[in-house]
């Protein structure tokens, strides 16, 4: 038997894996090594004496991004909500009996391959996680799992469902907040903050750093080794250099919807800047039409002719277009339907030219993507890209690069 | 023996829980955070603290997982060759032993800081996982099986340049150090200069924490910033009241030049200019 610390309650290997199953269903990607781990530590007395320390642990063992650290707070306080107090000298043990066939369970080449004939190991934790509950509503054990011994790995300990949560007020010894409570990393959760930061980290995967070009660079190292090999005689070598070759076109919609989202579009700009060498931009209103603008401030003199800009950059730039994409339908299916001049060319026209040119356009909407259902442009313009019309968001930024670096 | 902090380095429990597991289990253990919340200065610390030798491996976007264990010096072997020298015939002259080796070494447990991983390629990281794992590599040139003889305790950086590996993740306890709350940069501040007058660095750090909150910055000053700052207020004789003042009024904080590197980040205190830098 391995012993296990004096923190009640949570030692009960059912809960604990009922609290793996709740990280693996709020999508934190847990994985049965990182659970054996922590096992492991708690077998070795890491935490104990207190929740704050086995819930230190347990993210220690469990998260691999602080981006999940605020799921795994919540996951946490609901799952552990109630524990009161941590020091209640109740000390629970873990039988390696049930450590053993958990492990064999999961992680041999054999039963590999019956979970995978089972539909994978997450459609087998789900089966599992069914059966607990089951177990739960039975109140007491003696059937399918609990108690028919050798059947189940968890049926030799025959955990206590009544014991997994107590559910009581908190006691008064904690009325302080608890640190999961406090929800410290609610910010670095990638699918609320749009910080310039996670939207580098973001962009940063369409970094594609790759030796491509013509011989530029002498391989010292490679033309050492190569004049040794060769008793001395020189041979030089040489190598292309490595650069990031990713080239992208930014093209900002400075309409008067977008005055909310202007902020966020600061944003992605100064982090797109900070990431692409090679970073074209340009601004236009509500739609593309026949010409684009350098910079914002000078739109109604210093433009440019969309014709050319086609010309002057080769299919191989991504393109990314941000806007709201909210506009009369006019501006996209009508000549000289734009709210601002006369257009002689609708802009479906001209977004068809675009994405004639370019292999891979994608458009960013800074719109609450509920919302975007409800207008018609929207769905004129996502049609346009065939889908590619991701929400302004890290999230969607994500998906968005994915697509521009495949 | 247990990691509790230094004299001059402040950890919170979370941070000395993560220390102490890693040691416990023999796991690296992978540090993240902002720039400046002592990430690099931990690995120096907890190997004074715990008396163990320290080898540092700094990452440069050029760095290979293979000079980390050896690399054959093929240069010197032919100039050795030109003069005649004897050492050539014998390859393992030519051998230089990286950091891990080295630490793999010692007969102390040692700590080994893989500082900045992300610099590096996005395969770095997937070809150390056997030596982590296995704490064990082989010397093709001399076909030597190179053991630890020791388990290092191994602390790795990482700035978030670049995603890291699920695998290489899997392997490694994750420690995120969150910005230090007031109370914590506090203690900070005071293990630097013990003998800094408390009413100017409550006041300082109302203002920090202000500056750090303004949206949009390229850079948030960070600890060494605030440090930094602090020295020279105390050394120009800033008052509290002449810090509050400013805050206050919205103006800039004196000497702001120790905090604000950027001169972007200096034009967002005024309204004015802002707009028009998009
Ligand atoms: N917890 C702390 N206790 C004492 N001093 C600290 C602490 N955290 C940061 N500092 C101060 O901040 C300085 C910067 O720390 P360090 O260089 O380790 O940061 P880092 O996280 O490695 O930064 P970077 O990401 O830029 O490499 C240290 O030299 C020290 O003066
Ligand atoms: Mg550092």
């Amino acid at each position: 038997m391995i012993r296990l610390p004096a923190v009640p309650r949570i030692n009960s290997p059912a809960m604990l894996l009922d609290f793996f199953l709740r990280l693996k269903n709020s999508k934190i990607p847990v994985t049965l090594m990182e659970f054996l781990t922590l096992l492991e530590a708690l077998a070795q007395h890491l935490a104990f004496g207190s929740v704050e320390e086995f819930y230190y642990l347990s993210r220690l063992c469990l998260v691999k991004d602080e981006a999940n650290y605020d799921a795994f707070d919540r996951v946490f306080a609901e799952h552990f909500h109630g524990i009161s107090n941590p020091l209640e000298d109740v000390t629970g043990t873990i039988p390696e009996e049930w450590l053993r066939k958990l492990t064999e369970k999961f992680l041999s080449e054999e039963e590999k391959k019956q979970i995978q004939a089972l539909g994978g190991l997450d459609k087998l934790l789900e089966t599992l996680k069914k059966r607990l509950e089951e177990q739960k509503e039975r109140h007491q054990g003696g059937s399918k799992w609990v108690g028919t011994g050798g059947t189940s790995p968890f049926g030799a300990y025959g955990y206590n469902p009544e014991g997994i949560r107590i559910g009581q007020a908190e006691s008064r010894h904690h009325r302080a907040v608890k640190v999961w409570d406090k929800r410290e990393f609610r910010d670095l959760d990638d699918s609320v903050e749009l910080g310039t930061r996670n939207m580098k980290v973001a962009l940063r995967r369409l970094r594609n750093f790759a030796r491509e070009g013509a011989l530029e660079e002498l391989d010292m190292s490679g033309t050492i080794r190569a004049t040794a090999n060769n008793a001395g005689y020189l041979d030089i070598k040489m190598i292309p250099e490595r650069h990031n070759k990713i080239k992208v076109l930014i093209f900002f919609d400075v309409g008067g919807s977008m005055d909310p989202h202007i902020e966020l579009c600061e944003q992605l700009f100064s982090a797109a800047r900070t990431e692409f060498k090679h970073l074209e931009y340009f601004y236009f209103h509500n739609c593309i039409y026949e010409r684009v603008w350098r910079e914002n401030q000078r739109r109604f003199n210093q433009h440019c002719a969309t014709h050319d800009l086609l010309h002057q950059f080769g299919s191989d730039y991504k393109v990314i277009v941000v806007g709201d994409a909210t506009m009369s339908p006019y501006e996209l299916v009508w000549p000289g339907g734009s709210v601002e001049h006369h257009n002689p060319e609708t802009g479906a026209v001209w977004l068809g030219r675009i994405l004639d040119q370019f292999r891979k356009v994608v458009w960013l909407n800074p719109a609450p993507q509920p919302e975007w259902r409800y207008s018609e442009s929207v769905q004129i313009v996502d049609q346009l890209l065939k889908g590619q019309m991701y929400p302004l968001n890290v999230g969607g930024i994500d998906q968005a690069i994915s697509y521009l670096s495949k | 023996m247990k990691f509790t902090g230094t004299a001059s380095y402040i950890a919170t429990d979370d941070l000395m829980l993560a220390v102490n597991s890693a040691m416990v289990l023999g796991r690296p253990l992978l540090v993240k955070g902002e720039p400046g919340t002592g990430k690099t200065m931990l690995a120096e610390e907890v190997a004074a603290a715990l008396g163990m030798p320290l080898f540092q491996w700094h990452i440069k976007s050029t760095t290979k997982a293979q000079q980390g264990l050896y690399e054959y010096d093929a240069v010197s072997r032919l100039r050795d060759s030109q003069l005649g020298d004897d050492r050539v015939h014998d390859i393992a002259n030519y051998i230089v032993k990286g950091k891990v080796w080295e630490a793999f070494e010692s007969d102390h447990r040692s700590v080994l800081l893989i500082d900045e991983v992300d610099k590096a390629d996005i395969e770095f990281p997937n070809d150390l996982l056997r030596e982590l794992d296995r704490m064990e590599f082989y010397v093709y040139e001399t076909r030597q099986l190179i053991q630890a003889k020791k388990r290092p305790m191994i602390i790795i950086t990482s700035n978030n340049e670049k995603e890291l590996p699920d695998a290489f993740l899997r392997r490694c306890f994750f420690h995120y150090i969150r910005f230090p709350d007031r109370e914590t940069l506090e203690q900070i501040v005071n293990v630097h200069y013990p003998d800094i007058k408390s009413n100017l660095v409550k006041e300082a750090l109302e203002v920090f924490y202000g500056v750090r909150e303004i949206q949009g910055l390229k850079k948030k000053p960070s600890t060494s910033e605030l440090l930094d700052w602090l020295k020279i207020l105390m050394s120009e004789q800033i008052t509290p009241a002449e810090l509050n003042y400013n805050r206050k009024n919205k103006k800039i904080p004196q000497l702001h030049g120790a905090l604000l590197k950027n001169e972007q980040d200096v034009q967002l205190f005024d309204p004015a200019s802002r707009r028009s830098a998009y």
